[in-house]
């Protein structure tokens, strides 16, 4: 019983107080600043947020892509046991498109122009298995195979602008696969394609996923594909997460003001609603951000304390993980049921 | 008795496309293919669509932003297309349009007062002593502050910037709005904000809305009634209920089945088309969606449908462009997947 329930909480990566900022002649910008999560070996860790909320950052710190003036100032990225941080180059290098692989929004700007699709999956191969040429070139077609290309013989002679939007996903997919990677990051992997391509590019990753028995990041700002595809969910603001959850927790209770907000003003195509809530402002800029929690300026809720102090990612009863004194015995205002009361609460503050 | 404020009718644009060494034109695209709708005055009529079906071509050919190759467009009784130049200038007083990206539609070397300013002083609305006040109100009305009436739009955030877009549309008193993806580019909780202050204007104002987006869950927020685009085509529009509640073109059905929804506890049934949207250059024959419909027969094939509706099966107003409404309705027609 023991053992199995140490299986199951095997994670495949712990990121544990991650800190990355960027020094500019504005001063220093925090744009990652203590993350703590990991990810369950086979599973789907969900990232959301809004446009600034280091949600990008925090994938391109996993795999060290992180370029001047940014630099990854401290904590501790362990991936099967190894602190990522501590490699040196050489290393990253056999680990990244290896072991680790990254999927990203934009499929033509990551894709190189003037090779063809066949060569990009081959020279991962290649690399990264020590095969021939022409054996990377048959795993090439396996791949494009896999990931649903029709006539895959043919379209590993393409340049990527011979190909749509959703092929080129899917090449990207390909290559981003054929070394067989343990965990997958995808940053926004869907967000440039139609609905309906979008939905076969979801499809094909979680098949991909079962089959090949990976783990995952997913890295968006939409609920929707997170609530399809995603097994745990943070959700990030203003680089640090303020609430985590399993994925049918985080949609039916979620416990922060930010979600809560977020998961309200979404319009839903399902369903009837008469006025949307609305968060109100906006998010703070990166190199001014408030004192105490990050989210008091716009949080209906928000007291004294919450401008004074940032609360800690606490664990509740429901399993959520949430960063705000509402849920805290130090809390020192009336009882406030946050789903509930958001409306109402909004109102009287606007 | 609502009268139609807008009226399109046998909309077509073509865009050539040059090649060969004389540079001769070798074919078309056909962005827009012979497309008939009626806006309603103080109702928001969406269209929605994925990539290329034509949706924003429609919106910048009502307001000849293209000129388009065929058809009429009458707004308030008068046909825009045999206007010259000159009035129709002056008609876009009463219709305006805001894009998607305010801060490529917005000069970023003006201050919100002279873009606001400019945009009176072409439709010489308002004598010049007045347009000062005028302006300072705008900027309440979308939400901005009177105090930041002189900065650039760089001071300000997407979301602000879109307002300022909104004030500009506003500023000359329109009857009609053309949105093109006003909201696309925006955040959520950003765009709630924008969605809100524009149903509040519309109910104030009295205003139109033709609202151009891919979003359908923004769609069902604002609209009144929705037409669905494939590939230059209108392929479905209904009062936004019985669009949402009962949709009976299989690309409708396709659309609203591939949108994730934010509930993981719900199990949907959902449909995965084959393939991409084909290219507008060639597009099939017959039925444009033909090639990726599970239900295609060869008659589809053949045969392009008519837009159309059936009284047991639909409400007032609703009509679909599919041979097989009923068949499909009744489950005689298995999808083919």
């Amino acid at each position: 019983m023991e053992n199995e329930n140490m299986e199951s909480n095997e994670s495949i990566i712990k990121v544990d107080n991650l800190q990355t900022s960027f020094f500019t002649h504005k001063g220093e910008i925090k744009a990652v600043d203590g993350v703590h999560f990991d990810v369950p070996a086979g599973k789907t860790l969900g990232i959301v947020g809004e446009s600034g909320s280091g949600k990008s950052i925090t994938s391109l710190s996993i795999m060290r892509l992180i370029d001047d003036p940014g630099r990854i100032k401290g904590g501790e990225i362990i991936f099967k046991g190894e602190n990522l941080l501590e490699k040196s180059e050489a290393e990253m290098r056999s680990i990244r498109g290896n072991k680790i692989s990254m999927i990203f929004q934009e499929p033509m700007t990551s894709l190189n122009p003037v090779y063809t699709i066949g060569d990009q999956i081959a020279e991962a191969y290649q690399i990264h298995e020590g095969t021939s040429k022409k054996e990377g070139l048959r795993k090439a077609v396996d791949m494009l195979k896999l990931v649903g290309i029709p006539s895959p013989e043919r379209r590993v002679k393409a340049y990527p602008h011979e190909l749509s939007g959703g092929m080129r996903q899917r090449a990207m997919i390909a290559i981003a696969l054929a070394c067989d990677p343990e965990l997958l990051v995808a940053d926004e992997p869907t967000t440039a394609l139609d609905v309906t391509i979008q939905a076969q590019i979801l499809r094909l990753i979680s098949r991909l996923q079962d089959e090949l028995g990976m783990s995952m990041m997913l890295i968006t700002h939409d609920l929707g594909v997170v609530a399809e595809t995603c097994d745990y969910v943070a959700v990030m603001y203003a680089g640090k997460i303020v609430e985590y959850a399993d994925v049918y927790t985080l949609f039916s209770n979620p416990k922060h003001p930010y979600t809560v907000g977020l998961l309200k003003s979404l319009p839903r195509h399902d369903i009837d609603q008469d006025e949307l809530e609305v968060i109100q402002g906006m998010v703070p800029r990166p190199d001014n951000l408030p004192e105490g929690c990050r989210f008091a300026p716009r949080c209906p809720f928000a007291r004294d304390m919450c401008h004074e102090r940032l609360p800690d990612l606490e664990d509740l009863e429901g399993g959520n993980q949430v960063r705000c004194w509402i849920h805290t015995d130090q809390w020192d205002g009336p009882e406030v049921n946050v789903k509930d009361d958001y409306g109402s609460a909004q109102s009287s503050t606007s | 008795m609502t009268t139609d404020l807008l009226k399109v009718q046998h909309l077509k644009q073509y865009f050539p496309i040059k090649g060969g060494i004389l540079g001769r034109k070798v074919n078309d695209v056909k962005a827009v293919d012979d497309i008939s709708f009626e806006v309603k005055a103080g109702e928001t009529l969406s269209i929605v669509g994925e990539s290329g079906c034509g949706k924003s071509t429609t919106g910048r050919a009502i307001l000849r932003l293209d000129e388009p190759t065929s058809g009429e467009v009458e707004f308030g009784g008068k046909d825009l297309l045999s206007l010259s130049k000159a009035e129709m200038r002056k008609m876009r007083k009463d219709l305006q349009i805001i894009f998607q990206d305010p801060y490529a539609s917005i000069n970023p070397r003006q201050t919100v007062r002279q873009i606001l300013g400019e945009a009176m002083a072409i439709q010489n609305v308002l004598p010049k002593k007045e347009r000062e006040a005028r302006i300072k109100e705008l900027m309440t009305t979308v939400g901005l502050g009177e105090h930041q009436i002189d900065r650039f739009p760089h001071e300000f955030s997407g979301g602000q910037r879109q307002r300022i877009g909104i004030a500009r549309a506003l500023a000359v008193d329109p009857k009609m709005i053309i949105c093109d993806e006003s909201v696309s580019a925006l955040d959520v909780s950003i765009q709630a904000q924008v969605l809100n202050l524009l149903r509040k204007l519309q109910k104030e104002l009295d205003l139109t809305y033709l609202f151009i987006s891919h979003d359908l869950g923004v769609v069902r927020h604002i609209s009144d009634r929705v037409l669905v685009m494939y590939l230059g085509k209108i392929v479905e529009i209904a009062d936004k209920k019985s669009l949402f509640d009962n949709p009976k073109h299989p690309y409708t059905k396709t659309l609203l089945s591939a949108i994730p929804v934010p509930d993981p506890s719900i199990e949907k049934d959902q449909i995965i088309l084959k393939g991409d949207v084909p290219s507008p250059i060639d597009p099939p024959t017959g039925c444009r969606f033909h090639t990726r419909c599970p239900f295609a027969t060869d008659k589809c094939k053949d045969e392009d449908p008519e837009l159309r509706t059936n009284d047991d099966l639909m409400q007032d107003g609703h009509r679909a462009a599919c041979h097989y409404i009923e068949e499909i309705e009744s489950g005689e027609m298995q999808p083919n997947y």
